[in-house]
């Protein structure tokens, strides 16, 4: 691999690993209180559509990047709603939420298809921006929403391993049941969870709208979703371990990115299926470790409160 | 829809309640999905009346619903037949692409045979396309190593690229530069059509399919361990049904029937194979097949309605100006009632 492929990777590693460390990271918090999201992809669908279209009309992606980060999260109450609440099917759940961001971001993005937006400001610090071998690049050079990336990673770890609040996620993620006896509200407690998630989730397709692609595009979220959903699994459920996972694909996406931009002689349709089928090689390598990591409550329903 | 008469042995609701229940769940969705495209500055009434005037009273627009029906019903079925043994199978999209790739490599490999000989052979070569690339998660779960939801979703991003790997290089027709797609198959090769419409011999598999998937899961010993599985894996395993056998062979077999309904658009409709063949018919066919229970009647029922609904979406697309995607928000509202009306079973995944 010559140098400017390999800074050319790593940069793109960055900026397309950004958007799913946020996913993983939504999908983490969710998962250890005991519930799977597998409508993920909708909820990043409809982050990039309504972070797209309020900074479209209201000329200002930092308001695009709020308005995204509230409809993800308001659309996970209402997943919310039916698994908690309702006491519905998680997996029928997630796909329903599927359905419904696949739709609900048609409708809320068709209006401005082909709409020009200024996307998040980017900027570098000006002591690396003194660097020789970094100011012909573009790394270093980013909006706020990688800066924050990894600060929000080791933010989800303190909250999930060192407050009393994540103590309860995952207290209700191993056993509800216990965890209800022992005074907790197993159904708030998802609730948050699944708010902080959804914030989450929605803040990862703002930052496809708004700083990869700067456009909307049904389908643009072209499966990340789900290959977050894969990268929980891989990161052992552990925030940390989720900045790791997402530099590795987000590197993935870039390779393929950079072959085809420099004309590699490989069909385009090959190099996109590389995401696809290294996520279902990472579930193969790491399935049988899977039961040990997973939380125990995942993907149960709690009866016991009534 | 009353897909509960289906079960006999069970407790029969009167035939009343049970039409009462379906219809309040038609109405709220239809309220809730008004309010919706009243909030996008549409005008409901008239998209509703529209769908009705333009699908169903009408021949043409009901031949086109019929044309639709076959391809959900089957992908449908593909998700019944796993689900017996509590299989989530969302691969369906992936499975039809599949089918309709290994068709089409029959299609045109064999192109001077006779009809009768070479569309039982695309026929099969649809299955087996679809059979084969559900075997992948069937067998990775089988060995329990990879859940066969999330391999199944990753799976249906992979196949359309094959395709199109295929359809823009070794099979690219050579008359059409413009828009890519293999050429076209011979005569013996398509599937025979009727009345003047383009409702093909797919709807009459469809049916075929849907009959034998009630008559195994009913009248027959296979059947029965399929459920016995999905009632409890543990216990079937230790009566000695070959639990990891029936994984594969389950999923498998949904697959190739998915894979029947790629056939069926690339030698029914399209006559070659093109990208953008199915606008989420594996979906479609999983929440149908969801929605009835696995019901046989239930799925027949579901399936019509969905093709109304799929084609309401053309009409808010042509009368409206919404994109045809907004129809998942119909499909999604319908799953949502549907979910919050019937809680997870205790202890279910």
């Amino acid at each position: 691999m010559n140098a400017p492929l390999a800074i050319g990777v790593i940069a793109g590693a960055v900026l397309s690993g950004t958007s799913l460390l946020y996913a993983t990271l939504g999908e983490t918090i969710t998962e250890r209180s005991g519930i799977v999201n597998l409508g993920l992809e909708g909820i990043l669908l409809i982050g990039a559509s309504v972070g797209f279209a309020s900074a479209a009309s209201s000329a200002s992606a930092y308001l695009g990047v709020a308005a995204a980060a509230l409809a993800g999260g308001a659309a996970n109450l209402l997943f919310g709603w039916l698994v908690v609440s309702r006491k519905a099917n998680q997996l029928a759940s997630g796909l329903a939420m599927m359905f419904f961001g696949i739709g609900a971001s048609a409708l809320v993005g068709g209006p401005f298809v082909g709409a020009v937006i200024t996307g998040l400001p980017k900027w570098r610090p000006s002591f690396l921006a003194g660097l020789r071998w970094v100011k012909s690049t573009t790394l270093f050079n980013y909006d706020i929403l990688i800066w924050l990336a990894v600060p929000v990673a080791l933010l989800v770890w303190w909250a999930l391993f060192r407050t009393r609040w994540g103590l309860g996620v995952r207290a209700v993620g191993e056993s509800a049941a216990a965890a209800f006896a022992s005074g907790r509200n197993p159904a708030m407690i998802q609730y948050q969870a699944l708010f902080a998630g959804g914030v989450l989730g929605g803040l990862a397709g703002a930052h496809l709208s708004l700083s990869l692609t700067l456009t909307w595009a049904e389908g643009m979220t072209a499966g990340r979703g789900f290959i977050a959903i894969a990268l929980v699994i891989f990161s052992k459920w552990h925030p940390l371990r989720a900045i790791a996972g997402a530099l590795v694909f987000g590197g993935a996406e870039a390779l393929q990115l950079q072959l085809q931009a420099r004309g590699a002689d490989v069909s385009p349709f090959l190099l996109d299926m590389i995401p696809y089928v290294l996520t279902l090689l990472v579930l193969l390598a790491w399935g049988g470790a899977r039961r040990l990591a997973a939380p125990a409550g995942l993907g149960r329903t709690f009866y016991g409160s009534e | 829809m009353p897909g509960d008469r289906t079960t006999a042995g069970r407790r029969l609701p009167p035939a009343a309640r049970a039409a009462a229940r379906y219809g309040l769940i038609t109405v709220i969705v239809l309220v809730v999905f008004g309010a919706i495209l009243l909030a996008a500055g549409k005008n409901p009434l008239k998209a509703y009346a529209d769908t009705f005037v333009y699908a169903l009273a009408n021949a043409y627009g009901f031949s086109e619903l019929l044309v639709r029906l076959t391809p959900i019903l089957l992908t449908a079925v593909a998700v019944a037949i796993p689900a017996r043994l509590g299989l989530i199978n969302v691969g369906g999209e992936g499975q039809l692409y599949m089918g309709a790739w290994l068709a089409t490599a029959g299609a045109l490999a064999l192109p001077h045979l006779p009809a009768w000989v070479l569309l039982p052979v695309v026929t099969l070569l649809g299955f087996s396309g679809g059979a084969l690339w559900a075997a992948i998660p069937g067998i990775l779960r089988a060995r329990k190593l990879v859940n066969e939801t999330i391999a199944t979703l990753l799976l249906n991003y992979v196949a359309p690229l094959i395709v199109s790997f295929f359809i823009f290089g070794p099979w690219r027709s050579p008359e059409s530069s413009a828009y890519p797609q293999s050429p076209a198959f011979s005569d013996a090769a398509r599937l025979p059509s009727f009345f003047n419409t383009r409702i093909h011999a797919g709807l009459l598999i469809a049916f075929a399919a849907l009959a034998l998937y009630w008559f195994l899961m009913e009248k027959t010993r296979w059947g029965l361990q399929m459920r016995a599985i999905g009632g409890n894996q543990e216990a079937s395993q230790r009566l000695g049904i070959p639990v990891a056998t029936w994984i594969v062979v389950a999923l498998a077999i949904g697959g190739g029937i998915a894979g029947l309904a790629g056939m069926g658009e690339v030698s029914g409709i399209h006559g070659r194979l093109r990208q953008g063949l199915s606008p989420g018919y594996g979906f479609t066919g999983f929440l149908i097949s969801w929605i009835a229970g696995g019901r046989p009647l239930g799925i027949l029922l579901m399936a019509f309605l969905f093709a109304v609904i799929t084609s309401a979406g053309d009409i808010l697309q042509i009368t409206q100006g919404l994109p045809y995607s907004v129809i998942n928000i119909l499909l999604a509202l319908l799953l949502f009632v549907v979910l919050a009306r019937r809680p997870a079973q205790r202890g279910a995944r």
